[in-house]
């Protein structure tokens, strides 16, 4: 944790690291982990999403940012199909997840779950034990001794670099939990169940500055075994943690690029509107 | 400090008329002594009920003292009266009624709430509520006209041919099917607590937040596994409650209860035959009642019922608490 992996201090988080990215790593052999083919959204009558086109690569972190009501989140939720519990959602187009069609009707939700997995704006502890809070998502799709389950709650907290601050009280609720632990042990929870893609809606927008900055060392360091897209309200917050950037604006994707070009050379006059705080 | 400066200056500070103030204590002083009054009212309500209850039932157990609560005798004639066929009636239809009705309630509730598609879902609300406002009466004649022949003629042979040769189970279901009897009371009451428990249920369970759900979901739980391991969590503070009221209504049931349970004052092991219990005694005898001693113990049996109310509850408020102890702050 005391190691700055950003030069410059990836946890003394006020100004956005731009310069620091490591440009030259970014172009080497990237792969499409879920590619979004002409996606169009609606809620009932109202369309969210407008043909919606964009990469997000392998173990790397793309950010999607914009405006309250851009449609960021709706996007993130069509990734492991959350609107699929509600009757009145729909999606059209495709999204290839390894080249296969995640919105067709046939794919098997619970698994295309366990496969991408998904932290929540607000922090949200399952009503059981913070063991169990791991446990629990293990269990759904492996059946393992007590000694290994003890192996793999204990390798995802210290991954959610928690393991510390609960290795005394894994029996105690997880509600007893402060705000940036609750949102840790979530993380935790998503990645023990081990998916390939990690959704994190605003996963600090309910967090202190300093746990906020855990949390983002946390994004960092898990990019080099997951797949990461974040949606965030916090434009220095993509600045820090994102290796790509898209930005949204009433249900159409206006950019999509590097973090660093985005921020510093945006294409398009809207984006660079957004991010010097002309609007939104 | 500041502001507070600022927004005084904004407006000059009015005169209030002394009237007008005084007319406000009036009526703050009035609505306090009202609904302090309202509360209290309660209080000697319940007071008056437990004494009276009480003073009507010295001589019973003048008479009888605690083997009251042991013997199983009913004799008007030689007036040596027992509760124990009623106490045990009232509890086993209960059990009855609660076996039956809580997994039937909580599957609707979890139907209401998780899977109905929403053009239903206001139909089978609406459905559930009626039902608890079908006067107990309709389900007391419905019951022995239409329920009881029913399980006499389709279910108790039935089950008197599944179970006659598993020990245990042929005690529970022994004997000819009558018809009337403590099962049938008992599916009654089931379908009587039912709409108590199922809107309690339903009310609890969409408290439960969408994105503790959707957590859940998006870790790839299936409907059971989030309802079982988080919705009902979560709501079972909730739900013991609905539970409860149930309960509570199960037990003091009367009128339907005196028409299909047979009103014999035995203890037989099977669910089969027909049986009492303490509300549909002293609905069906009190009429009757000839004598002091007669009357009295029937006003005892209401006292023990009461008793009985007042013990589960209390029971279910310790269970919650020893619950929440163990889990936790909750939310």
């Amino acid at each position: 944790m005391n190691d700055p992996i950003i030069p410059g201090g990836g946890v003394t988080v006020q100004k956005p690291q731009l310069a620091a990215r490591e440009s030259g790593e970014a172009r080497t052999a990237l792969h499409e982990k879920v590619s979004v083919r002409d996606v169009s959204f609606f809620y009932g009558e109202s369309k969210a999403l407008k043909s919606v086109n964009m990469p997000v690569y392998e173990r790397k972190v793309t950010a999607l940012i914009g405006p309250s009501g851009c449609g960021k989140s709706t996007l993130l939720r069509i990734f492991n199909r959350m609107y699929d519990l509600y009757p009145k959602q729909r999606a059209e187009g495709e999204i290839l997840f390894d080249g296969k069609n995640i919105l067709d009707p046939k794919q098997d939700l619970n698994l295309l779950r366990a496969r991408i997995g998904m932290v929540f704006q607000k922090p949200t502890p399952f009503p059981m034990s913070i063991y169990d809070n791991i446990a629990f998502g293990i269990r759904l799709y492996e059946r393992l001794p007590k000694s290994e389950m003890d192996d793999r709650v204990e390798s995802a907290l210290k991954r959610a670099a928690l393991w510390d601050e609960v290795k005394n009280k894994l029996g105690g609720s997880g509600l007893g939990l402060s705000g940036g632990q609750q949102q840790r042990l979530c993380i935790a929870r998503t990645i023990a169940v081990r998916p390939e893609v990690v959704l994190l809606d605003e996963p600090t927008s309910a967090l202190d500055p300093i746990a906020t900055a855990k949390v983002e060392e946390l994004i960092y360091q898990l990019k080099h075994d997951y797949t990461i897209a974040i949606v965030t309200h916090n434009m220095q917050q993509a600045a820090r943690v994102a290796d790509y950037t898209a930005f949204m604006y009433l249900g159409e994707l206006v950019e999509f690029g590097e973090t660093r070009q985005v921020f510093t050379k945006p294409a398009k006059s809207k984006t660079e509107d957004y991010i010097t705080g002309r609007f939104g | 400090m500041n502001s507070s400066a600022h927004v005084a200056s904004y407006s000059d500070p009015v005169e209030i008329p002394a009237s007008i103030l005084r007319r406000n204590n009036m009526w703050d002083a009035l609505l306090r002594n009202a609904t302090r009054t309202a509360a209290l009212t309660v209080l000697v309500l319940l007071g008056g009920v437990i004494a009276s209850l009480v003073q009507g039932s010295v001589p019973a157990i003048k008479a009888f003292g605690f083997g009251f609560l042991t013997s199983s005798s009913w004799n008007p004639v030689t007036e040596k009266f027992g509760a124990l066929p009623a106490i045990y009636g009232t509890l086993v239809t209960s059990i009855i009624a609660m076996v039956i009705g809580v997994p039937v309630s909580l599957g609707i509730a979890v139907f209401i709430t998780e899977l109905c598609p929403p053009r239903l879902k206001r139909p089978i609300s609406t459905a559930i509520e009626l039902l608890a406002g079908v006067p107990s009466i309709i389900y007391g004649i419905w019951g022995l006209f239409v329920l009881a022949p029913f399980l006499q003629e389709h279910v108790q042979p039935i089950l008197i041919a599944l179970f006659g040769h598993v020990p245990l189970f042929n005690m529970i279901f022994a004997g000819p099917p009558y018809g009337i009897g403590v099962l049938t009371a008992g599916v009654i009451l089931s379908v009587m607590v039912l709409p108590y428990i199922t809107s309690v249920s339903r009310d609890v369970f969409e408290t439960v937040p969408t994105v503790l759900k959707e957590s859940a979901y998006g870790l790839g739980c299936t409907t059971w596994e989030v309802v079982r391991n988080i919705v009902l969590p979560y709501a079972r503070t909730g739900v013991v409650g609905g539970v409860m009221l149930g309960l509570g209504r199960a037990l003091g049931e009367t009128m339907a209860v005196t028409f299909v349970i047979g009103n014999a004052h035995k203890i037989a092991s099977s669910i089969l035959a027909p049986g009492t219990t303490i509300s549909a005694s002293i609905a069906n005898e009190f009429t009757e009642a000839e004598g002091d001693l007669y009357s009295s113990a029937l006003i005892e049996l209401g006292l023990i019922l009461f008793v009985i109310t007042f013990v589960v509850l209390a029971c279910a408020r310790m269970m919650l608490a020893r619950v929440e102890a163990r889990s936790g702050s909750r939310v």
